[in-house]
């Protein structure tokens, strides 16, 4: 499998032919999931993709500066509620997405340089509980903030938040083109992709970059790094903050999706989900991240669909709760994948080379 | 808001001392693993509702056996029965989920900690049901006077049972040999393991030990609030958690503070911060106030109050 | 460049996956519809439950997917004909985990499956963005137990619900404290959930209106089990009456712990909290304590078997939703019946022209989809059980009027 791996990447033109077959595989992916499974599918593939850019904010942050957060979720809260009170009938505000969704990003990294600016002392398991803390604060006051003034509107949530749009071009609703309609979740498909794309690029940017290096250089030895002259200070509040604003594009793409958000969404659990993503996948390396995200974020729709049919070819009938079976399966999982690969399903191999040597 | 009712801030304090009391008994479960293996046992939580449900299923068998037994006799043997089972869980827990993964990278024991949370959780729900579980008052619930406050005779017995237990690790870990073991192997595994000491045994009774002080903690928060279900770990485990850290994660006495402290600040704050802020900050922020406090004692002491990084650890 | 090859295999292996995971899916309903029984030919239809299977409030989705299972199945064993063909009604019951993105994906399956109705789902946070979903794809939702107003107030054709809202509920409980209890301080607590804190609100609207003055407005959460520190605040304040917005799981215990702390005023809540299940935590607390339920009470609906037939049937005791569950099943073959199609264009124009018997009353909708005067039952712990004090509103199903519609 390696070998062959190689022989390929090694081939410039099957390289190409490769990217080519993959850039079909992407764009054909949500016709021919709608078509096999139906658009349940391509909805799922939507959030895979918005947990895809999480993972990888969070990769940030834990995978490459080694800085363990467990309240993440709060950035993806933080960039939801942005656009979705800039852009619902909550306010009687409707800016447009491309001023929004930045937007939502940069207060989302606002809230990480927050977050990053007190825990800049703290090491391991007390930096996770700091920040499981501040995810909670996060997700308390917008669970509270509709009294005395109104501003979050409370656990009501926000409704009714304006599709994502440009210029007049609606993606809620079917496009039409050349007679074919393309539903409105496949439309949300390819937005996704490209922003994940983008978030991808930049993470494969920020890693050979001077910047990558240093958060590298944190994570392995916080000491020799800034003895080597790194401003550890900055590298590490930077980590925060770009991570987190990956966080926030992502939430923002999930307002404009679902059209209400409400605190219920921004629990605990999702940042405990967006960790076992980055760890399960191969933290700080960026092709395993994504396919733990994929992975996770699949897994318990995969359950839902094949926990009743396969007992039905078994047993003949129901024995067994699908949900507890399906929850169970995913606690199997989590388990069994770290005692077999502890570093990940795809750890980066540059990494192991150092370790070994 | 005009004077301080006297009656009522002793009540507070009183609730908070209990409340503190029911954290800082599963914290000292957290901190005694994590003292030992600097590992973060997030299925501690789990193991505290197993121990309050397989305590209730017994108490039921033992009440319809010998209907005569009076209350207190029924929890303290089904107590006795559901700490074997709690002893047996944790040394499954360490040998299967923990063990295999002592020298890889930091965070995979985490996410073994949280499937094996989740296992537990759904074996739970399979075997207890959905539904809440109401816990019979075994021991009085009935309240009595305490200087003008009211207190029942359970939330006696849950301030005693902290404290006592807290004392025994101490005597634990400080005057036997096995806690010198303890001790040695928090300190550096592969030197104790030179001195003769037996790492893998030492590290499962660690967690056996801190099982069985699950188990107990489950029994006491079910007997204090009338009430056992399958999710009652989660959030538990999660305050109890902060308690440790905010007391100096791996310190016994840490601990209890930390529980103590808790509980305190999160029914003081509850009952006060919101007339002191005019309303603003009510009890919609209780949780607010205690991670403040905790993210305040880490800025001036990155260990906890009670953390210091010497043989002190247990 | 390494690097961005090995990127692309990941695509590709997300690429894969997707499509392998499609692979698995049941059998489509056709194939199912061709296996007809002899003699008459049966009409497959779909019908959709959604509520938290797992969670902390899973007992509840429990109860409701077997109100609706226990309707499906009698309607089922009764035979309607429809269109000449006999219905052979399947449930297909999915766990939405109380989580609103959760709740759109199966809401997605859902109109992937071509169900023909969906009655779903429990939470308010659930419901509302599912609701988008279902309207798009034009197929009709009931739930059972959302009562936040917003989910009817979109503008969806397709929205509807049996139970009472917040504000309607809110009313007659404040009304009930501030009038009949006679009650001038009133301390309210919520859980900070969509559903306690937008029925809290209203309660404590009401009751100001009737006069009381609101001493203390405390909160919780819906997985606490200690609220002595905000009952110690409020025993400082004196309220006359407390009025809790939330679930059964936490006022069972907060009854109790009003008792330990000496708080002499009367305990009261909503419909979240009117369950056997309070009961049991309670214990002895519960004695005198208020609550109300919308609809009408268990003994008091058209069939008094049903609490037998949901026992017989589950092994279990019906919670709170049960009985609307299986009333939003009988309401969507109702309207399936007056149109003589199981097709949802087709019938959905029936159901705003509901006028149904059910077991929770009389199910009639008015323009926005709420159910029209729903009947709000009050009723008081007495010796350990719930008694009904009063019945507010609800139109009475005289048997002349059952004999008309036949």
């Amino acid at each position: 499998m390696a070998d062959w791996l190689d022989k390929v990447k090694r081939n410039p033109s099957a390289r190409w032919i490769g990217v080519a077959l993959i850039a079909a595989a992407l764009a054909t992916l949500p016709i021919v999931a709608g078509e096999v499974g139906g658009r349940g599918w391509v909805r799922i593939v939507d959030f895979a993709l918005l947990y895809v850019m999480l993972a990888l904010g969070l990769n940030i942050v834990v995978g490459f500066a080694g800085l363990l957060d467990l309240g993440y979720i709060a950035f993806y809260a933080v960039g939801a509620y942005t656009y979705a009170l800039l852009a619902s009938p909550h306010f009687g505000l409707h800016l447009p997405i491309w001023l929004v969704l930045p937007l939502g990003a940069g207060m989302a990294g606002v809230f990480g340089l927050l977050l990053g600016a007190p825990t800049l002392k703290l090491r391991g398991d007390y930096l996770a509980i700091v920040t499981l803390g501040f995810g909670e604060i996060i997700r308390i006051f917008l669970n509270n903030l509709n009294a005395p003034v109104n501003i979050t509107n409370g656990p009501q949530g926000v409704n009714r938040i304006d599709p994502i749009s440009f210029g007049g071009f609606m993606l809620a609703k079917p496009l039409d083109v050349l007679g074919f309609s393309v539903p409105s979740v496949h439309l949300y498909y390819y937005l996704f992709l490209m922003l994940a794309l983008l978030v991808i690029v930049v993470s494969l940017r920020l890693e050979n970059s001077r910047i990558g290096r240093a958060w590298v250089a944190i994570r392995e030895d916080e000491v020799a790094a800034k003895a080597m002259g790194i401003n550890t200070r900055n590298i590490k509040l930077l980590a925060f903050a770009m991570g987190a604003s990956f966080g926030g594009i992502s939430g923002g793409l999930f307002a404009g999706f679902q059209g209400f958000v409400s605190p219920e969404s921004f629990i605990l659990m999702e940042s405990i989900v967006v960790l076992c993503m980055v760890v399960l996948g191969g933290m700080g390396h960026i092709p395993g991240v994504i396919l733990g995200a994929v992975l996770l974020a699949a897994m318990p729709e995969v359950f839902r669909n094949t926990i009743v049919p396969v007992q039905r070819q078994l047993f003949g009938k129901i024995v067994f709760d699908p949900e507890v079976v399906r929850m169970l399966l995913y606690g199997f999982a989590l388990v069994l994948v770290m005692l077999f690969r502890p570093s990940g399903i795809w750890p980066s191999t540059t990494r192991k080379r150092e370790l070994a040597s | 808001m005009g004077a301080v009712n006297l009656d009522i801030l002793l009540q507070q304090i009183l609730n908070g001392l209990v409340l503190g009391s029911v954290y800082a008994l599963v914290a000292l479960g957290y901190t005694m693993v994590y003292g030992v293996l600097g590992l973060i046992n997030f299925a501690h939580g789990e193991v505290v509702m197993i121990g309050a449900l397989s305590t209730l299923s017994v108490s039921r068998l033992l009440h319809n056996v010998f209907p005569g037994l009076p209350g207190p006799a029924v929890l303290l043997f089904s107590t006795l029965a559901a700490i074997p089972v709690c002893m047996l869980l944790g040394y499954a827990i360490e040998r299967v989920a923990y063990r295999p993964l002592r020298r890889a990278p930091r965070l995979a024991p985490l996410i073994t900690a949280i499937g094996v949370s989740i296992l537990l959780q759904n074996v739970a729900m399979v075997v207890w049901g959905r539904g809440y579980h109401s816990f019979p008052a075994y021991v009085s619930t009935e309240p009595f006077q305490f200087f003008g406050a009211t207190m029942t005779p359970v939330q006696v017995v849950i301030i005693a049972v902290a404290i006592a237990i807290m004392a025994g690790l101490m005597v634990l870990v400080h005057r036997t040999k096995l806690g010198r073991a303890m001790r040695a192997t928090a300190e550096n595994q592969s030197v104790a393991g030179l001195m003769g000491v037996d790492i893998n045994a030492i590290i499962s009774v660690t967690f056996v030990i801190g099982s069985a002080l699950a188990a107990v903690a489950g029994v006491m928060v079910a007997a204090n609030y009338s009430i056992a279900h399958y999710y009652m770990g989660f959030v538990l485990g999660l305050k109890a958690f902060t308690a440790a850290v905010l007391g100096g994660i791996g310190n016994l006495g840490g601990a209890m503070a930390g529980g103590l402290l808790l509980g305190i600040i999160e029914s003081l704050g509850a009952g006060y911060v919101g007339d002191l802020t005019g309303g603003f900050l009510g009890s919609n922020y209780q949780d607010v106030f205690a991670f403040f406090v905790l993210i305040v004692v880490l800025v001036f002491r990155p260990s906890g109050l009670m953390g210091e990084r010497v043989a002190e650890r247990a | 460049m390494d690097r961005s090859r090995a990127v692309s295999f990941t695509l590709v292996a997300l690429a894969g996956f997707g499509i392998s995971g499609c692979g698995k899916q049941e059998p489509p309903a056709e194939a199912k519809q061709a296996a007809a029984a002899p003699g008459i030919s049966e009409l497959v239809v779909k019908i959709g439950h959604v509520a938290p299977l797992t969670g902390n409030i899973a007992h509840l989705g429990k109860d409701n997917e077997n109100g609706a299972r226990l309707a499906v199945e009698e309607i089922n064993a009764k035979g309607v004909v429809i269109a000449g063909k006999k219905l052979k009604i399947e449930l297909v019951g999915e766990d939405d985990q109380a989580d609103p993105k959760t709740g759109t994906v199966v809401a997605q399956k859902l109109v992937d499956a071509k169900v023909n109705g969906v009655v779903g789902h429990l939470n308010s946070g659930t419901t509302i963005p599912a609701s988008k979903i279902y309207a798009d794809a034009g197929v009709p939702q009931i739930s059972p137990s959302a009562t936040n107003p917003t989910y009817t107030q979109q503008g969806f054709k397709t929205a509807f619900r049996v139970m009472a809202n917040d504000v309607q509920q809110g009313k007659v409980l404040g009304n009930f404290v501030a009038r009949n209890l006679g009650a001038k301080t009133v301390a309210i607590i919520d859980d900070r959930t969509a559903y306690g804190q937008g029925l809290a609100d209203e309660v404590a609207k009401a009751a100001q209106a009737g006069g009381a003055k609101i001493v203390a407005r405390e909160f919780t959460r819906n997985d606490a089990t200690d609220f002595r520190a905000i009952l110690t605040k409020i025993k400082g304040e004196k309220p006359d009456a407390v009025f809790y917005g939330g679930m059964d799981a936490q006022a069972g215990p907060m009854a109790k712990q009003m008792r330990q702390l000496g708080i002499k005023a009367r305990f009261m809540s909503g419909d979240g909290a009117c369950t056997p299940e309070f009961m049991k935590l309670a214990g002895e607390a519960a004695e005198g304590f208020y609550c109300t339920q919308a609809g009408l009470p268990l003994e008091r609906m058209t069939d008094k078997t049903f609490a037998d037939r949901y026992r017989k049937r589950f092994n279990a005791e019906v919670q709170i939703y049960s009985p609307y569950s299986y009333d939003a099943v009988g309401v969507l073959v109702d309207a399936m019946k007056r149109a003589n199609s199981v097709d949802p264009a087709k019938y959905i124009s029936e159901l705003p022209k509901t006028s149904y018997s059910g077991l929770t009353g009389r199910v009639a909708f008015d323009e926005k989809g709420d159910v029209k005067n729903g009947a709000i039952t009050l009723y008081e712990t007495k010796q350990g059980k719930l008694n009904v004090l009063e019945v507010v509103g609800g139109s009475t199903d005289t048997p002349a009027a059952q004999a008309a519609r036949k």
